[in-house]
């Protein structure tokens, strides 16, 4: 195996990590001024993501880092070719952002009222964006000889990679109600919970399928066997989420639409594999682990350092949830000094 | 406008914003950092409430401004690409190095952490909490380190070689020694913690002039602040002294840009004030204080300085015809302004110092120490600008000219549109976030009465 395919495993992980931690950080934003009748419980809802989401976002920096640092032609095309929607992103964010930081310093309702639409919207634009992002991947760009992106904006807007969109939405959605099924303490907001979890989750599991279908029908999936059998492990995982969610056993469930989200990705980048842009003017001016990569020797001093940091990486963060790993009630909700 | 133009625009906006916080991000960290072992350390129960009370009134302010950090830091990362995409292919093999670098080494860490420390204090021992504090003060500057490696190649390329039509890098102990880095960093470090200093100085002298029932603890802490940013000032004027020597071996053209030096001297004059005639490229009127900047550069007052006009003849020597004379009256008067800046500071800085030996306060100086606290975002912002418009016109120095390195893909509606939006964006945030920390430092006194020992 050499250091490209290395980096190109490494940056599905990133982008794993990023889309299943940010994934119920994005459910939680949505659903909390939806579902919160008072302030109290959009209160108590943003809670349990406040001491990680920061952390979680991390992952998203560091996808795009390590994008640029292994296939800076990709980072390069990819981020100028996606300008508008990016741009979209980056406010999305930037609200969400803010809000989660300003929402609880001042006491006024109208304050809290509209930094929890803008961590709603903050939320849910990104969680669209990201999932026409990716289909786009997958799709193909008109993208020219010299790797550069000739198509507009609007050309990204199909309805399949909008029908990726909304599989996003819905999957952080179905994901963000696990988890705060997981962290809520026997809260009055149970019973609503559970409804929309096992709304969403239908929902998520008919877009899943259209997607799956659609991924077959418009890309050459079939062509990569190892994608398809990560796509049906994908579909199957989800289903028993749902089930099991259903059946109120919501650990289970958790676990189980996490490795969803994490089959997912790597579903999607098996099928792109060798490629990460594809172009649809002729299959050999796609964007590859090889004609876009670094030098050898900058990817060799890049592994050294993942190899040594990651590891480490992981276990910090492993250990924030362990010490956070308490059910969150409302006692949690006064001063945490 | 052309794309290149507002490219330009809209990254200077974007930097300029993002550094209004990190200096805060950087130094703040440090100070909260050393009250927390102040706390965890003095056995005086007196001592223990105060700091105590200090520390949680200023982690609102932190983490207020550490939130506008990250959010304005997200949008510089992907600039890069989004904007100067062929920057990004030509420099990708070693810019995007330290750019994961810091996020795999530094945020995780700051974020991490910073999340333990916020939520942590009833779940963490004394000992461990503080320990948290300090791994975000040591990941956030770390982050400073990686992210001036990558600047510092841009204005002197160490550690590559031109190959496959790009820069790659040969060599990433020099990319990480680079001497311009090296100065860089310690310039910056020293400049955010004076920054952070005036911040602290500012609230302590409003809450000292509210007379509060904390206005003894407050003005207890306007000493620790003072020295904070005395060690700042002082740091930051001797590393800029050092880095300024480097620029003069390295990039010539920028110190004498950034002096208005047009003709070659030795021995040289430094001008403190000058009338500046780009066009026929002499200074109209100019006082000046002869040998100066010989000696400033060379530490003895005789010594050849390169003026601006042979620099020119030199570079379309190497590099063939164009224009290679940067912005020169604004570099010269950005330096200039940065060091009055300094100056008036350290001045307030030991004056209040001087203030505290006595019991009375002096309300006109902690008025002042209020009304100068834009003082230090204005220096570090002409600083940031000598560096990054002293290298034009290029992006890297001697490797790709800033012209050839922005996305060729966008058309000038896309860049107004996102510059316009943008800067909106930054504009209610700015609003929103000062709204909330001062209604905050205005509406918390009682604070520091209310914590208990528990």
């Amino acid at each position: 195996m050499d250091l490209n395919i290395l980096w190109f495993i490494l940056i599905t992980v990133l982008f794993a990590g990023f889309f299943l931690l940010e994934g119920f950080d994005y459910g939680v934003g949505m659903i909390a001024p939806l579902l919160g009748n008072d302030e109290k419980e959009r209160r108590l809802m943003l809670r349990t993501i406040l001491p990680v989401w920061d952390g979680n976002e991390v992952w998203m920096i560091t996808a795009g880092g390590a994008l640029f640092a292994a296939f800076p032609h990709v980072y390069a095309t990819m981020f100028s070719a996606f300008y508008m929607a990016l741009f979209l992103l980056l406010c999305a964010l930037i609200f969400r952002g803010a809000g989660l930081e300003l929402r609880n310093r001042l006491d006024r309702e109208s304050w809290h009222t509209f930094w929890d639409w803008s961590i709603c919207f903050g939320s849910a634009v990104p969680a669209v964006l990201w999932g026409v992002a990716v289909t786009n991947l997958l799709a193909g760009l008109p993208i020219n000889g010299h790797m550069l992106y000739i198509g507009r904006f609007i050309d990204l807007l199909t309805p399949y990679t909008l029908l990726g969109g909304v599989t996003f939405l819905l999957l952080f959605t179905f994901h963000g109600a696990a988890f705060l099924t997981l962290r809520l303490d026997h809260s009055p907001l149970d019973q609503r919970l559970q409804t929309l979890g096992r709304r969403s989750g239908l929902a998520a599991l008919l877009a899943l399928a259209a997607y799956a279908l659609m991924t077959v029908g418009k890309t050459d999936f079939l062509q990569h066997p190892l994608a398809v059998i990560l796509l049906v492990l994908t579909a199957l995982l989800f289903l028993s989420s749902w089930i099991a969610y259903w059946r109120q056993k919501i650990w289970p469930s958790f676990i189980l639409s996490s490795l969803t989200i994490v089959m997912a990705t790597a579903a999607i980048f098996a099928g792109l594999f060798p490629r990460i842009m594809v172009s649809n003017l002729q299959p050999e001016w796609s964007l590859t682990i090889y004609n876009a990569a670094s030098s050898p020797y900058t990817l060799t001093i890049m592994s050294i350092a993942a190899a040594c940091l990651v590891p480490v990486i992981l276990l910090y963060q492993g250990w924030t949830y362990w010490i956070f790993r308490k059910r969150i009630t409302e006692q949690d909700l006064e001063q945490h000094y | 406008m052309d794309v290149l133009s507002l490219s330009r625009w809209q990254f200077a906006i974007t930097t300029t914003y993002h550094f209004l916080f990190v200096p805060l991000t950087l130094g703040l960290s440090i100070f909260l950092a050393l009250l927390e072992t102040c706390y965890v350390k003095t056995q005086r129960p007196e001592w223990k409430r105060h700091c105590r009370g200090l520390i949680q009134f200023f982690s609102t302010i932190f983490l207020i401004n550490f939130g506008m950090g990250i959010v304005t830091g997200i949008v510089q990362e992907f600039h890069f690409g989004m904007n100067w995409s062929e920057y990004s292919r030509f420099m990708g093999d070693i810019f995007g190095a330290p750019l994961a670098l810091e996020a795999l080494s530094a945020f995780f860490l700051e974020s991490t952490f910073l999340g333990l420390w916020v939520f942590g204090w009833k779940k963490l021992s004394p000992k461990l909490h503080c320990a948290c504090i300090w791994i975000v003060a040591l990941a956030s500057n770390l982050s400073a380190f990686w992210i001036l490696v990558a600047n510092s190649f841009m204005q002197h390329p160490v550690g590559y070689i031109l190959r496959n039509g790009r820069a790659e890098m040969t060599d990433f102990f020099a990319l990480i020694t680079n001497p311009y880095a090296i100065f860089q960093f310690t310039h910056t470090l020293f400049a955010c913690i004076a920054t952070s200093g005036c911040l602290l100085l500012a609230i302590c002298a409003y809450k000292v002039l509210q007379r509060g029932p904390a206005m003894a603890v407050f003005r207890q802490c306007l000493r620790g602040a003072a020295v904070f940013t005395v060690i700042g000032l002082l740091g930051a004027m001797g590393s800029g002294h050092l880095q300024a020597q480097y620029v003069a071996k390295v990039q010539p053209m920028k110190l004498a840009a950034m002096e208005a030096l047009w003709e070659s001297a030795d021995p040289a004059p430094f001008t403190a004030v000058a009338l500046i005639d780009t066009d026929k490229q002499e200074n109209t009127f100019a006082i000046d204080v002869p040998n100066m900047l010989s000696f400033m550069v060379h530490n003895r007052p005789s010594g050849e300085v390169k003026g601006i006009k042979e620099l020119q003849d030199l570079s379309v020597k190497q590099y063939g015809a164009g224009n290679y004379v940067p912005a020169v009256t604004g570099l010269f008067w950005s330096f200039r302004i940065m060091l009055a800046a300094g100056g008036i500071l350290l001045l307030l800085a030991l004056a209040t110092i001087w203030m505290l030996r006595k019991e009375k306060n002096c309300p006109y100086l902690l008025w002042l120490l209020i009304l100068s606290l834009p003082l230090p975002f204005i220096a570090n912002t002409t600083g940031w600008f000598i560096t990054e418009a002293g290298r034009q016109p290029w992006i890297v120095v001697g490797l790709q000219k800033t012209m050839d390195a922005f996305s060729p893909v966008l058309a000038p509606g896309e860049v107004l549109m996102t510059l316009v939006g943008y800067t909106l964006v930054y504009l209610a945030l700015a609003l929103a976030a000062l709204y909330a920390a001062l209604r905050y430092i205005r509406k918390t006194p009682a604070r520091l009465e209310d914590w208990r020992d528990e």
